[in-house]
């Protein structure tokens, strides 16, 4: 009797200890990610940084300017081409599905979820890039909105079954379509977590390096237009990365401090949002 | 519309209380006759050959044990029934002669009205609550649409405690304010019946009373089908009032005469509270 009590005190510690140790080690990654690019990228961070093009090879200064303007481009395609996909397929699982065409769809959201990202990057070169004859923000852009597609999917249904059944059949009752109870009552209450859901889905596909060496490639000046290869700043990181200049190893590390600059505060803002929810639906 | 006398002549289930439904109910101008209503979830029959007609401009109560299938019939009033999937009706609903499932469901769904037993006002201002039935409809707006609304949150007596707040979230009112709310979102469109399930279910006796008294008043251009679980407010507000058990109509009466003198062992049983 004895034994076993001791056996189950030690068990039961052990298991608190590991459980509790993973979690700190979740937690410290970040952490740890988070404190050593801002040291080392904050140094090299500066006004002309942000502004300006990046400068020659052996030319001392210079920024990244354009590889900032241009993820915001290529992020604005992927939600363009994206987000609508996502969110209709997301209110038709939702609220529309029947059984077994709503499974397949989850099942291949999922899948789609899973493909690595370099692959989506050369299906997009296969079906955009190669045709167009060159490299493109829009061949970029809709990489990602494909990536996002899924994330979106997901989101948009978990929210909107989230909403209360009694809400729909209230507008039933008062005579709305089923579309019309949906569009006018049930969207709209889960309007804040939808919001949320696409944000963070941009953000996720913010940092996304692979697809866009196939498809957006880079550029060392503005890119006008929508039609010409553009630069990002994940891509900008790689290939700076891995240049054998220091200069440009410094400029790596200060773009990847502005970039999760940029994608912890798109999280943030998304949050806050959904928070915001909460205390107004409890008025 | 010809007058009820003998209703139970249409009830298959009460050869045994002929002669005494046949005395015992006065007659009377249905609003709704329903006969021979089966109502199936998949393979559970939750409805068995419910037959009766629903007094017109009188307040009708529906009792009996949880689960016996009261909102299942009050669902297929208003065809809410069709909104779940694998279910299925037999018989006949007649609404005012006219039958129901050949109806247009945007001019049933407003010629009768619902009002769910768990509050569920939109997360929306109190005026979009109360306007939205009317501008599914079409029709009213602007000035129209305002009054429309001011005239339903009155005859729901909830005009004076939100004549100032319209533009508030109807989220923020208590549940009774919530409740009435949704009583004034149902009578928007001015319905000619309004099925109310256990619409006090969850509030106060004093939210319960301003309830009731509503009632009362509604019933002038209204007929109201309440389900309640308690039978003081059945006895408290009904003209009539049917017993359900386990799907079955087991007896349909004046409220006086079903509580006072039941004519099945069964209702005796259940309002002196023996079993459910
Ligand atoms: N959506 C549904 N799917 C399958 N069966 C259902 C569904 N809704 C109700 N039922 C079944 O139908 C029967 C009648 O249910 P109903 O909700 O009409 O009872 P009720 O008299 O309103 O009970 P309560 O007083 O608890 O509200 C029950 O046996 C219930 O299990
Ligand atoms: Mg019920």
């Amino acid at each position: 009797m004895r034994y076993r009590s001791i056996w189950r005190k030690t068990v039961n510690a052990l298991m608190l200890g590991t459980t509790g140790l993973c979690a700190l080690v979740t937690v410290s990654v970040l952490i740890l990610i988070l404190a050593y690019l801002a040291v080392k990228g904050w140094r090299y961070l500066s006004w002309s940084f942000l502004t300006q093009l990046p400068k020659p090879v052996g030319e001392a200064g210079g920024g990244m300017a354009n590889a900032i303007v241009g993820s915001g481009k290529l992020l604005l395609v992927a939600a363009v081409a994206g987000v609508p996909v996502g969110l209709m397929a997301g209110i038709y699982l939702a609220e529309f599905g029947g059984k077994t065409f709503s499974f397949m769809v989850r099942y291949t959201t999922d899948l789609l979820n899973g493909v690595p990202s370099i692959v989506m990057g050369i299906f997009i070169y296969t079906i955009v890039v190669l045709p167009m004859g060159h490299f493109s923000a829009l061949a970029g852009g809709l990489a990602l909105g494909v990536m996002l597609i899924p994330i979106v999917v997901r989101s948009t249904e978990e929210f909107l079954r989230a909403v209360p059944g009694t809400l729909l059949e209230g507008a039933l009752a008062l005579g709305a379509s089923r579309w019309r109870g949906v569009a006018t009552v049930v969207i709209p209450a889960a309007f804040r977590g939808i919001a949320t859901g696409v944000l963070l889905s941009l953000a996720r596909v913010a940092g996304e390096t692979a697809p866009l060496l196939f498809t957006s490639f880079s550029n060392r000046y503005w890119s006008p237009g929508w039609s010409q290869p553009i630069a990002s700043l994940p891509v900008m990181i790689y290939t700076y990365a891995i240049s054998p200049y220091k200069s440009w190893r410094q400029q790596a590390w200060a773009a990847g401090f502005v970039l999760l600059a940029l994608v912890l505060l798109v999280n943030i803002g998304a949050h806050v949002i959904l928070s915001r929810r909460h205390s107004v639906q409890r008025g | 519309m010809g007058a009820v006398t003998n209703l139970s002549s249409m009830s298959s289930e009460a050869n045994r209380g002929e002669q005494l439904t046949g005395r015992l109910l006065r007659s009377f101008e249905p609003k709704f006759r329903v006969s021979h209503l089966n109502f199936y979830y998949g393979a559970v029959q939750a409805l068995h050959d419910i037959s009766l007609a629903i007094p017109q401009n009188q307040i009708t109560a529906l009792i009996g044990p949880s689960g016996c299938g009261k909102s299942t019939f009050l669902r297929t009033l208003n065809r809410m029934s069709e909104t779940i999937r694998h279910t299925r009706v037999e018989g006949e609903i007649l609404l005012d002669n006219e039958d129901i499932f050949s109806m247009d469901l945007v001019t049933l769904r407003r010629r009768v009205g619902m009002v769910f037993q768990k509050p569920n006002p939109f997360p929306k201002t109190i005026f979009d609550n109360v306007a939205y039935g009317l501008r599914v409809n079409g029709g009213h707006r602007g000035a129209a649409l305002a009054d429309a609304v001011e005239a339903s949150l009155r005859r729901a007596a909830l005009w004076d405690e939100v004549k100032d707040q319209l533009g508030k979230s109807a989220l923020a009112l208590s549940g009774g304010q919530q409740q009435r709310l949704c009583i004034a979102r149902a009578l928007a469109v001015n319905p000619e019946v309004l099925l109310l399930d256990e619409p006090c279910s969850a509030l106060d006796p004093i939210a319960t009373a301003k309830i009731e008294d509503l009632m009362f008043t509604l019933k002038e251009n209204c007929t109201i089908l309440i389900v309640t679980h308690s039978m003081q407010q059945a006895a408290r507000v009904s003209t009539h009032t049917g017993f359900f058990l386990l799907g079955k109509l087991i007896e349909f009466n004046e409220t006086d005469i079903l509580f006072k003198k039941p004519l099945r062992k069964e209702t005796e049983d259940y309002i002196t509270g023996r079993f459910g």
